[in-house]
């Protein structure tokens, strides 16, 4: 496979049968960029369906504390919890390696927001820059809250898209000053929520600002994180479900909580309320893969079908190689490097077409259910290993056909 | 250098059989030119194409420059071919996509001789055709007798021991043919070991010794006075 002499003669061979390789070369080359198109499109759907239907992350995790209903350690029942920064290290220390995504929150509901003659009442949210991904809140304009806004306390502030419309009317709000109760904001950024109005009607702030601003000391809120996505539903499911057991575990021996008080401590699992959506997007990339496979396997009978029919005409030529000292698996070897070269040379193209089809056009699809069509790097390379395999299987039946011929049988004068 | 006794070959067309070769027995020494003469169908390709190990005799035994030919598989089969003989077809059999120098070159692919080393010994035996000028044409842009000529060349490139001729000349007009024979008698006349098939008197009288085939056996074999075909060019 690797002989120069073999590249040069197949290469030669290739060049000098320009229309047979281009035949070739086309159906695998049309049957790959046809599959990265459908993968494509199958990852923009899942796009589109998470869009659809979740607000936030499918695999959020909330913590909110409550009251607890048992006395416990010296402590009466019917005590408050009150979550703190140190509590939200906690969590995040001790499975640094398992979360995705983290942020605690601290919010008020109403906060009066004012810009010059205009305001409203909002909810204002102290957040970690993660909170973008837990919410799914996309940024049109400006950029989310970052470390540095945190470290620094900034008072800057990322505002709903209907902030911006109440507020605003025309014109970019990025770094004009609105007060919040009282006080001077900078607006850095606005965003919009697949929650829709309802929660494009809130202000982000930088966590440590909104505790200082509203006097919460080191409280918070709530937790917020996700784990990795899983492909398998259950296997996400089972995965959430016991490291919510264990953040539950922790969070109560720290707040010293009885082990069976049910009303202190909610951990809201949210991805056990997505189980249609984790279906609904695995029966869709098996219907994309499996068009896609077919329209590929499709490419490689093609080319097979061709490689057959170039076998076939070159019989001759075959037989006379034959005659004059090639071995059956020379032969082979010809014909499976021919077909190897040309399937992953033009299937390589085909590849790199779509890929830059989608590059190019993919961020300017929003259709309702077809957001940001694209395929990935891992999959564009499973692609190419797929092709190598194909140019093998493609160019097998015909090597060995070739293989077969008697020279005696090819040679014959008519 | 060539020694077959008692060789028999028949083809099986469903349920009948036709014998071909009924018991050949016939050797060939170093050097000589030898022409297997015969009516069509009378077996003379089938015999040569044993010799050339393209095909299997039923029985008997053939034996080439001292190495028994015998149940030989497909890859030793290629291998021999490639280091003992040299073919030359009736309809040339040259690669119609590679050049009169790619051609010849391709047994020494196959021997694995390397690209520098197989152009050069190729281009001497274009050359030795008198060919040179036409290296880089392709089959297609050559004419009949220069197309013989790439395909000795071709034949010529691997040294084999023994060159393997069918109809060389059925093909070519005659006086075309005689230059061919012409160059056939000057590689002879160089030491190597030639078989001719061919069913025309003329052509046969040009090699150094006949033997006719009739039925499957042998029915005459004899020394002839070569007749030099330079004289009837
Ligand atoms: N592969 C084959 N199958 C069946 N019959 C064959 C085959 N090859 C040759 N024959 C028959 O064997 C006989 C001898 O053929 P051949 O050796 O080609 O004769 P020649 O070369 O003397 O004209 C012919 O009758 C021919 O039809
Ligand atoms: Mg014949």
């Amino acid at each position: 496979m690797f002989s120069l002499e073999r590249w040069q003669e197949i290469f030669e061979t290739i060049s000098k049968n320009k229309l047979r390789t281009f035949l070739t070369g086309f159906s695998v080359g049309s049957g790959i960029f046809i599959l990265v198109i459908l993968l494509g499109v199958s990852v923009g759907f899942q796009n589109g369906i998470e869009n659809q239907f979740q607000n936030d992350a499918e695999n959020i995790i909330n913590i909110y504390p409550g009251e607890t209903s048992i006395e416990y350690e010296g402590f009466n029942e019917g005590r408050r919890i009150q979550l703190k920064n140190e509590d939200y290290a906690l969590v995040t220390k001790s499975s640094s390696n398992e979360i995705e995504y983290s942020s605690s929150m601290y919010q008020i509901f109403a906060g009066l927001i004012t810009y010059k003659s205009e305001s409203g009442s909002y909810r204002v949210e102290g957040v970690m820059p993660d909170y973008q991904f837990l919410e799914k809140a996309e940024i049109i304009e400006g950029r989310f809250i970052n470390t540095n806004d945190l470290d620094g306390n900034e008072k800057y502030v990322v505002i709903g898209n209907r902030v911006k419309k109440d507020l605003f009317k025309e014109g970019s709000p990025i770094g004009k000053q609105v007060k919040i109760s009282g006080l001077n904001f900078k607006v850095i950024g606005v965003y919009t929520d697949p929650g829709g109005d309802r929660e494009e009607g809130r202000v982000y702030v930088p966590l440590t600002t909104a505790q200082i601003v509203f006097g919460a000391g080191t409280d918070i809120r709530s937790i917020g994180l996700t784990l990795p996505k899983e492909d398998n539903y259950d296997l996400a499911l089972k995965n959430s479900s016991a490291f919510a057991a264990k953040i539950e575990q922790l969070l109560k021996k720290k707040l010293q909580i009885a082990p069976k008080d049910e009303s202190a401590i909610y951990i809201n699992n949210n991805i056990e309320n997505t189980k249609e959506v984790y279906i609904l997007i695995g029966a869709m990339r098996v219907f994309f893969w499996g068009v896609g496979i077919a329209t590929l396997l499709a490419g490689i009978i093609g080319v097979s079908n061709i490689m057959l029919i170039i076998v076939k005409e070159r019989t001759k030529e075959i037989g006379i190689r034959k005659a004059l000292g090639a071995e059956p698996l020379s032969i082979v070897g010809m014909i499976l490097h021919e077909s190897i070269f040309v399937t992953a040379i033009s299937g390589l193209l085909g590849l790199i077409f779509g890929l830059v089809l989608l590059e190019v056009v993919g961020p300017y699809i929003e259709l309702d259910f077809i957001r940001n069509p694209s395929v990935n790097f891992s999959i564009a390379v499973s692609t190419l290993i797929l092709l190598i395999a194909a140019g093998a299987i493609a160019g097998f039946f015909p090597a060995w056909r070739g293989a077969k011929i008697k020279p005696i049988d090819a040679l014959r004068d008519e | 250098m060539i020694e077959i006794k008692d060789l028999h070959k028949s083809y099986k067309m469903g349920k009948n059989s036709l014998h071909v070769l009924k018991g050949i027995n016939f050797s060939v020494k170093e050097g000589e030119l030898v022409s297997i003469m015969g009516s069509s169908g009378s077996g003379k390709s089938t015999l040569l194409n044993i010799l050339g190990m393209l095909d299997e005799a039923d029985s008997g035994s053939y034996t080439l420059d001292g190495v028994p030919i015998k149940n030989l598989n497909e890859k030793l089969a290629a291998q021999y071919r490639n280091k003992f003989l040299g073919f030359i077809f009736q309809s040339f059999n040259l690669i119609n996509y590679k050049s009169a120098l790619d051609n010849v070159a391709l047994p020494l692919y196959y021997q694995g001789v390397n690209r520098a080393e197989r152009m050069e010994r190729s281009m001497a035996y274009l050359e030795k055709v008198g060919l040179a000028k036409w290296a880089s044409h392709k089959p297609n842009e050559l004419s009949g007798g220069q197309k013989q000529r790439v395909a000795i060349a071709r034949a010529l490139a691997s040294d084999p021991k023994v060159l393997l001729a069918d109809e060389l000349t059925g093909a070519l007009d005659s006086k075309t043919s005689y230059e061919i024979m012409d160059l056939i008698q000057q590689i002879n006349d160089e030491g190597r070991t030639i078989l001719v098939v061919t069913h025309e008197e003329d052509i046969a009288q040009m090699t150094k010794r006949i033997v006719n085939l009739k039925d499957g056996v042998i029915i005459d074999d004899k020394y002839v006075n070569q007749v030099r075909a330079i004289q009837n060019v």
